[in-house]
């Protein structure tokens, strides 16, 4: 582990208050919820075997809020399919509450990157889904329906169709769906990837107030950085190729959370940090040997004096 | 963070709609009244054609009628013969100083002109039939529509359920598609002395082609339908507890039923174009048994009415079906442009 030169204007991001520190070893405290220990996983291609993850080990405490950032191949998304049981795994094994995870299961909910809601369901019976599987009466699951909707603001739209929803309002109904089940884990793949900013602000806000209310272990894929660090207690970093685990950095901004600590200089610190591992000096180097055919070559056509800066 | 796009304040609209009045601007979407006209016009357009055809004497009319035999002894009274025929004769009858024929341009009897046909349209449902076995056209059209649903009918019934598995496991889709695949390149008429064999000469052998021309196109049209839903849905059915045949039941079937929908109105379509040659297998019967019936006593606008029948109902049953859709499926937004 390489430390920010020692010119570096702020603090180390490993330096956390009392406070902080104090919540970190409470966090440890809590039974853990997850465990994933020696996982693997090789895909077979045309052009051979590809090892998309290699020895990950992690744990994650109750009502911890985990987000795992990465470049792109670094296999984040093929982990949390594994967790959800949705791709089996080559190697190790993943413990949910202690037991083996075998196939997908109610006992982790899951919010995808790209609109789940089924088209043909109201946005009520889409929250109903998920207890009607489990064996619930009707009465019951319009009950525990309406009370997540209620949850995550959407009483008004219950009779609406998903297409008739903004795409922020359809990851709310989303992740109430997957509440309603009252999951061990909540598993989110790029949740609000798609959103545009102001949207994206308030859900990751939005998240955040359901995550303090509810009983209820987040682990929560993203690529972007600010994202991970305003929400996460910890952040798993992967590395590319094959996907490691890179750092388990305990995120020293202290709680509850607001928009006005990315100012903050954990924050920075955090995001420096963030950004040596993911985006080091070097890779830049890599892609320009790998597209040396890419090489912009910018003639200015416009007029002399027509300056724009 | 968030940044004010550029173009927000730029007057949109006025632009859009200056689009939407050009007829011809690349893949712009119509209005109604633009609809509508286009609609009626892609009907109107071929009958006017007809209508030329049929009604402006310099326009093609290859024939002569007859009103006057003269002095040709084998003229008579409503004869077509051919121009040049005519005025072969007529050369003849001015050499040999005989009585002239006379004659207007008509065309071959296999042309009606439109309000003969529109004329025998009506007479089919007001006027028994000249021989008293024969059907009216409207029974005739009856026992069609029965022959091509029990044919849709029974291929719905296996190639639904069965393209719906293949779609949905590999392993059957695998077992059946390659067989299909091949098969549905074998013509259903050629099945036609096999199903008399087999089935007889009355409506039996007729459904069989209808079922062989249906079904091997419905399992493959199914099967990729199914393919196609967006596999999102299914793994957050998974991660929502769904097991086993409820996967099918509450996720699979529900996701693919408004495509399901349309592929059955094109199959519909289909098994339309098979009954002509299913008629003819066996003892003829239904509308092509009175299309070839009318067909040898030249009666050649009846022909058309019929023919006309079969295209009405068939578009009409498509228009139907296709408003039922939009109110069954209301989630779907793919009708929305229908």
């Amino acid at each position: 582990m390489t430390r920010p030169p020692e010119d570096f204007p702020l603090p180390d991001y490993l330096d956390q208050s009392p406070a902080v520190r104090a919540r970190f070893a409470r966090i440890r405290q809590r039974e853990p919820i997850l465990e994933v220990r020696g996982l693997g996983k090789r895909f077979h291609t045309r052009q051979g075997e590809v090892e998309a993850l290699r020895d990950l080990n992690f744990a994650v405490h109750r009502r911890e809020f985990v987000c795992v950032i990465g470049p792109s191949g670094c296999g984040k998304s093929t982990l949390i399919r594994i967790l959800a049981g949705l791709e089996p795994h080559s190697s190790g094994e993943v413990l949910l509450d202690g037991a083996p995870v075998q196939g997908p299961g109610r006992d982790r909910g899951m919010v995808f990157q790209g609109y789940s809601l089924f088209p043909w369901l109201t946005v009520k019976e889409n929250v109903m889904f998920g207890p009607e599987m489990s064996g619930a009466g009707r009465d019951e699951a319009e009950r525990d329906a309406l009370m997540w909707l209620d949850q995550v603001g959407l009483t008004r739209f219950a009779d609406a169709y998903p297409h008739q929803l903004s795409g922020g309002m359809r990851q709310r109904v989303a992740i109430a769906r997957a509440l309603v089940n009252q999951p061990r884990i909540l598993l989110m793949d790029e949740p609000f990837g798609a959103l545009d900013a102001q949207t994206r602000a308030r859900m990751q806000g939005h998240l955040l107030d359901i995550w303090r209310n509810i009983d209820v272990t987040v682990l929560f894929i993203t690529h972007d950085l600010d994202e991970a660090i305003y929400l996460a207690d910890r952040i798993l970093v992967l590395k590319a190729h094959p996907g490691e685990v890179q750092e388990l950095i305990e995120v020293p901004v202290p709680r509850p959370r607001s928009p006005g600590q990315f100012a903050s200089v954990e924050f920075r610190a955090t995001k420096a940090r963030l950004e040596a591992l993911i985006h080091p000096p070097q890779e830049q180097h890599d892609e320009a040997r790998l597209e040396p055919e890419i090489q912009p070559r910018l003639i200015r056509l416009t007029n002399v004096n027509d300056d724009v800066e | 963070m968030p940044m004010p796009s550029i173009d927000a304040g730029l007057p949109l609209k006025p632009a859009l709609q200056q689009q939407t009045r050009h007829w011809f601007a690349v893949r712009t979407v119509l209005d109604a009244q633009q609809r509508l006209l286009l609609g009626v016009g892609s009907f109107a357009l071929p009958i006017l054609v007809w209508c030329l055809v049929s009604y402006l004497p310099f326009v093609w009319h290859p024939k002569m009628e007859i009103r006057d035999a003269g002095g040709v002894d084998y003229f008579q009274v409503g004869m077509l013969v051919d121009h040049a025929q005519f005025l072969e004769e007529r050369d003849n009858m001015v050499a040999q100083h005989l009585a002239l024929p006379r004659g207007v341009p008509a065309n071959p009897i296999y042309l009606p002109a439109p309000h003969e046909v529109a004329l025998a349209f009506v007479r089919a449902f007001t006027t028994p039939p000249e021989q008293k076995d024969q059907p009216w056209l409207h029974e005739a059209l009856w026992h069609s529509i029965q022959v091509i649903f029990w044919g849709f009918l029974a291929s719905s019934l296996i190639g639904i359920p069965l393209g719906i598995l293949s779609g949905t496991y590999a392993a059957v889709g695998r077992l059946n598609e390659p067989f299909i695949e091949f098969f549905r390149y074998l013509p259903a008429p050629a099945f036609g002395a096999l199903a008399v064999a087999v089935l007889g000469i009355y409506d039996g052998p007729k459904i069989a082609i209808i079922f062989i021309g249906t079904f091997f196109q419905q399992v493959l049209i199914v099967a990729n339908t199914t393919r196609k839903l967006d596999a999102t849905l299914i793994e957050a059915a998974l991660t929502l507890g769904t097991r086993g045949v409820r996967l099918l039941t509450r996720v699979v079937v529900p996701g693919i039923l408004p495509d399901l929908y349309r592929d059955q109105r094109i199959l519909l379509g289909w098994a339309w174009t098979y009954l002509i040659v299913a008629e003819l297998i066996g003892t003829s019967t239904g509308i092509t048994f009175f299309i070839t019936q009318q067909a040898r006593y030249q009666h050649f606008d009846r022909v058309y009415a019929a023919i006309f029948m079969i295209g009405v109902v068939g578009f009409g049953t498509d228009l139907l079906l296709a408003r039922l859709g939009r109110r069954l499926f209301p989630w779907d937004r793919s009708t929305d442009q229908d």
